[in-house]
């Protein structure tokens, strides 16, 4: 029998040991991860270290006006006669100063120099009025330190921008000497303006969005990490002997991260005899619910695509309703569906097959299984899930190349064979890059166990605000936003990101579509 | 004739396995539609349901019955002139508020993600690949863990958290929030401008024309089924969010919730009741037909993005 070529690059020696294949990948991630850390900072301090001997040759050999623009930005677009660069870099620098000197206070909170030294965050516990006979009396409010914390991040932002202003101004200048020296003329404000729409056009393209991106990702995202380094924690703070105190936290440098590994103290205990059964069933559950939707999804759209089914077109709009429906709606029915007063449990009560309702989702009593409770997450899972693997496999499948089927039909391979041997490894290789995607997702899957279960049945024992169904990430919400645990909030979701950048790197890297990224146009 | 026969039986049998392979198949598949069907259609039916209780009130969630026993628009009608959370009128106020953010952060997102996904394709600059690795980096980090941080940002800039007066000023920062994260989710768009041929930037350039002339007079009219499936993804998404919705508008704001924060406070909100449930099926019947009927109606672009998001990640 002659062997069906598959598209699939691994043969079956390689299938055979797909553990060890595995964990050397890991293995090598991990010493590749060093090589590269490595390698960036040494990258990183040779590039500075250049970007520092050309601005000193642009000191030494540029003109006096670019010498003055180190120190007071636009004088040298000025001397150029540049004058609405020039004075835009002033205004920009002006601005900068007076921000930076003048402290602008929002919520009693200032920015400018001020927000620097707060970062200490040894915020000041009371407000109280100082009296000082001649004067009026002045009045001291109360520190909040995410404030103090937040505000030095985005001062620490803006001067970063203004860093970047500086060095073009400088860089604009240097510019303007050279084109006088080789007898042009300095570009006009409006040549400027017309590179933004050619040269130059993916810097006013990205623009909006790396500034969008700076205030509310990047800069929240630094904020979180922080909070992992200190004691901002409600229920430390409110339990303080001292009323005030509830707005001050601190830095704390690896406690929390040592809490939750070695359970020191009492917390820590709690929360570590937590953390890993939590982590162990978002594994669990990242797993089945990957595959799951995944192969079912392509085993309906076969269904669904075989050769002499009609209304092929009803069929898959039935399905595509799951896709189209809000989730929060089709979770809630499916929740209330299967509540203790629900239509299911009420008809099987009804039809005297049971006696008493079943927690199917574990919503109604304590001490419901959590076995029925995670494989019905998981099975509704499959029923939001394998429609959309549906809809995006159905494409792939009418590009499998006939003639393979073709000579398997004349070898005389039976269908199910032909599935296992053509159909699923031509789909896995060219949708490798989804099944990774969509495994880092379910990681993060709130809204599917946030509106089914709310993370329930409750544990018995020591909970620490995670039922048996909680994810990492529901664990997360319910820590920060439900009761204000930042610090091991954002040290779960510290985790979660190393987890899930794990993952993908050693996926993505070896994955295809990242190596040929550029070539592949 | 031995062979004949032989050959005959082989025909024969291989009819018959077709004919019950393919009832198989159709038994299959109607019970598989009737799996996913059952959940949906009994929400639209607990939209229609009006029995009364020996109370006389309006059933909520506790039947026996899959298909209701009397049938009428009181739902609708109660959903729509009642007062939920002492906020008159809520529900069409929630449509609405839900209406003006899709409106404007769908045409925010459609022209961030376009854009940052024209630059990364098309354009070659110092700092394209550093830009491409950080973004996607910090699509690792939980949406959640920012969340809270967005949160605290908005507010001490007045855009989250305010109550009475000043609440509108949350449907804002809403909105700021929903769509300044939208152009780093620019893969999908990359993926579909990747294929478009480079040769017809370079020959235009050739031509004279500027980057911006490209993008605008060549890369868009080619990129319709992008931008519908952009547009579609950015229009749909906050009547589908539940969660950033509830964290930056806050409970104490429940006449600028969105849709979906107000549905899910009429079944497990402070002021929460098992009799809300018909009311909230009638709500969850308003929002998901608009929704899905733009689904059905863009359903080939929506196949083309998604196609394309899962072959290029």
């Amino acid at each position: 029998m002659a062997i069906v070529q598959t598209p699939s690059p691994e043969t079956g020696k390689e299938k055979k040991n797909i553990f060890l294949v595995a964990c050397k990948a890991v293995g090598h991630f991990f010493t590749n991860v060093g090589k590269s850390i490595g390698l960036f900072f040494k990258k990183l301090g040779l590039s500075i270290g250049r970007a520092f001997k050309n601005m000193y040759q642009i000191f030494v050999d540029g003109s006096v006006g670019t010498k003055l623009s180190f120190f007071f930005c636009g004088v040298g677009n000025l001397f150029h006669k540049q004058f609405i660069k020039g004075f835009l870099f002033l205004i920009s620098q002006i601005a900068f100063v007076l921000f930076m000197v003048l402290c602008p206070e929002i919520n009693n909170t200032p920015y400018g120099w001020k927000a620097l030294a707060n970062l200490a965050l040894e915020g000041n516990p009371i407000s109280q009025t100082i009296f000082n006979p001649p004067n009026p009396p002045t009045k001291i409010e109360a520190d909040d330190s995410k404030l103090l914390l937040l505000f030095g991040l985005v001062t620490i932002a803006i001067i970063i921008l203004y860093f970047i202003i500086w060095i073009s101004n400088i860089k604009s200048s240097y510019k303007s000497d050279q084109d006088r020296k080789a007898g042009r003329k300095p570009t006009t404000f409006k040549q400027d303006m017309a590179s933004l729409l050619d040269n130059r056009f993916h810097f006013l393209m990205l623009t909006p969005t790396a500034i969008a991106a700076l205030l509310f990702t990047v800069i929240p995202t630094i904020f979180m990490i922080s909070i992992a380094f200190t004691t901002y924690n409600d229920f430390d703070m409110n339990a303080a002997t001292d009323i005030y105190y509830k707005n001050l936290f601190h830095w704390n440098g690896f406690t929390n991260f040592i809490d939750i590994f070695q359970g020191n103290t009492s917390l820590g205990r709690e929360i570590s005899a937590r953390f890993f059964p939590v982590l162990g069933w978002t594994m669990v559950w990242a797993v089945f619910a990957t595959f799951t939707c995944y192969f079912g999804g392509i085993l309906l759209a076969v269904l669904i695509n075989k050769k002499g089914i009609r209304f092929k077109k009803v069929f898959r709009t039935i399905f595509i309703l799951t896709i189209a429906i809000p989730q929060f709606i089709s979770l809630l029915a499916m929740r209330n569906l299967l509540s203790g007063q629900g239509p299911v449990n009420q008809i099987l009560m009804n039809l005297g097959w049971i006696d008493s309702a079943i927690g199917f989702l574990g919503l109604n009593t304590t001490g419901d299984n959590p076995y029925i409770a995670k494989f019905m997450v998981i099975l509704i899972n499959m029923w939001l899930g394998i429609p959309y693997t549906m809809l995006m496999t159905s494409g792939i499948l009418m590009n499998i190349p006939a003639d393979l089927y073709e000579a398997a039909r004349v070898d005389g391979a039976s269908k199910p064979k032909m599935l296992f041997k053509i159909t699923f490894p031509y789909i896995i290789f060219v949708t490798t890059p989804y099944l990774i995607s969509s495994f880092v997702g379910n990681i993060n899957s709130f809204n599917t166990i946030f509106l089914l279960t709310g993370g329930g049945p409750t544990v018995t024992g020591g909970t620490y605000k995670a039922g048996e169904t909680d994810l990492l990430v529901t664990w997360l919400y319910k820590l920060t936003i439900d009761n204000q645990e930042y610090n091991t909030g954002a040290v779960i979701g510290i985790f979660t990101f190393l987890i899930t950048a794990t993952i993908t790197l050693i996926a993505y890297r070896r994955s295809k579509a990242y190596k040929e990224e550029d070539t592949f146009q | 004739m031995k062979k004949d026969l032989k050959l005959k039986g082989l025909h024969f049998s291989q009819r018959t396995n077709e004919i019950i392979s393919k009832t198989l198949s159709y038994f299959g598949l109607v019970l598989l539609s009737l799996v996913w069907i059952v959940p949906i259609l009994w929400i639209v039916l607990s939209a229609f349901r009006t029995e009364v209780n020996t109370d006389g009130d309006l059933v909520g969630i506790v039947v026996s019955n899959y298909f209701p026993n009397k049938i009428g628009f009181d739902n609708f009608i109660n959903l729509f002139t009642g007062t939920f959370y002492s906020v008159k009128y809520a529900f069409p106020l929630w449509m609405l508020n839900t209406l003006i953010v899709a409106v404007v952060s769908c045409v925010i997102s459609t022209f961030l993600v376009l854009s940052v996904a024209y630059c990364m394709s098309k354009l070659r600059f110092k700092m394209r690949k550093p830009l491409m690795n950080v973004t996607m980096i910090l699509g690792l980090f939980p949406g959640f863990m920012s969340m809270i941080a967005v949160y605290f940002l908005l507010k001490s800039i007045g855009l989250a958290g305010n109550t009475s007066e000043l609440a509108y000023m949350n449907i804002l920062g809403l909105i700021l929030a929903y769509s300044a994260g939208a152009g780093m989710g620019f893969q999908v768009a990359k993926g579909f401008f990747d294929v478009l041929p480079t040769s017809l930037v370079e020959s235009a350039k050739l031509d004279g024309c500027s980057n911006f002339q490209i993008f605008l007079k060549i890369i868009l009219p080619m990129s319709k089924p992008i931008i519908i499936y952009t547009a579609l993804m950015a229009f749909t998404g906050p009547w589908m969010d539940f969660i950033f919705a509830k964290v930056i508008i806050g409970d104490g704001a429940p006449e600028c919730w969105t849709v979906s924060v107000g549905l899910y406070s009429l079944l497990f909100g402070e002021q929460s009741d098992a009799s809300l449930f018909t009311r909230f099926a009638a709500g969850c019947v308003c929002v998901g037909i608009p929704i899905v009927g733009l689904f059905m109606f863009l359903q080939k672009y929506y196949v083309e993005g998604v196609t394309a998001g899962a072959v290029k990640g």
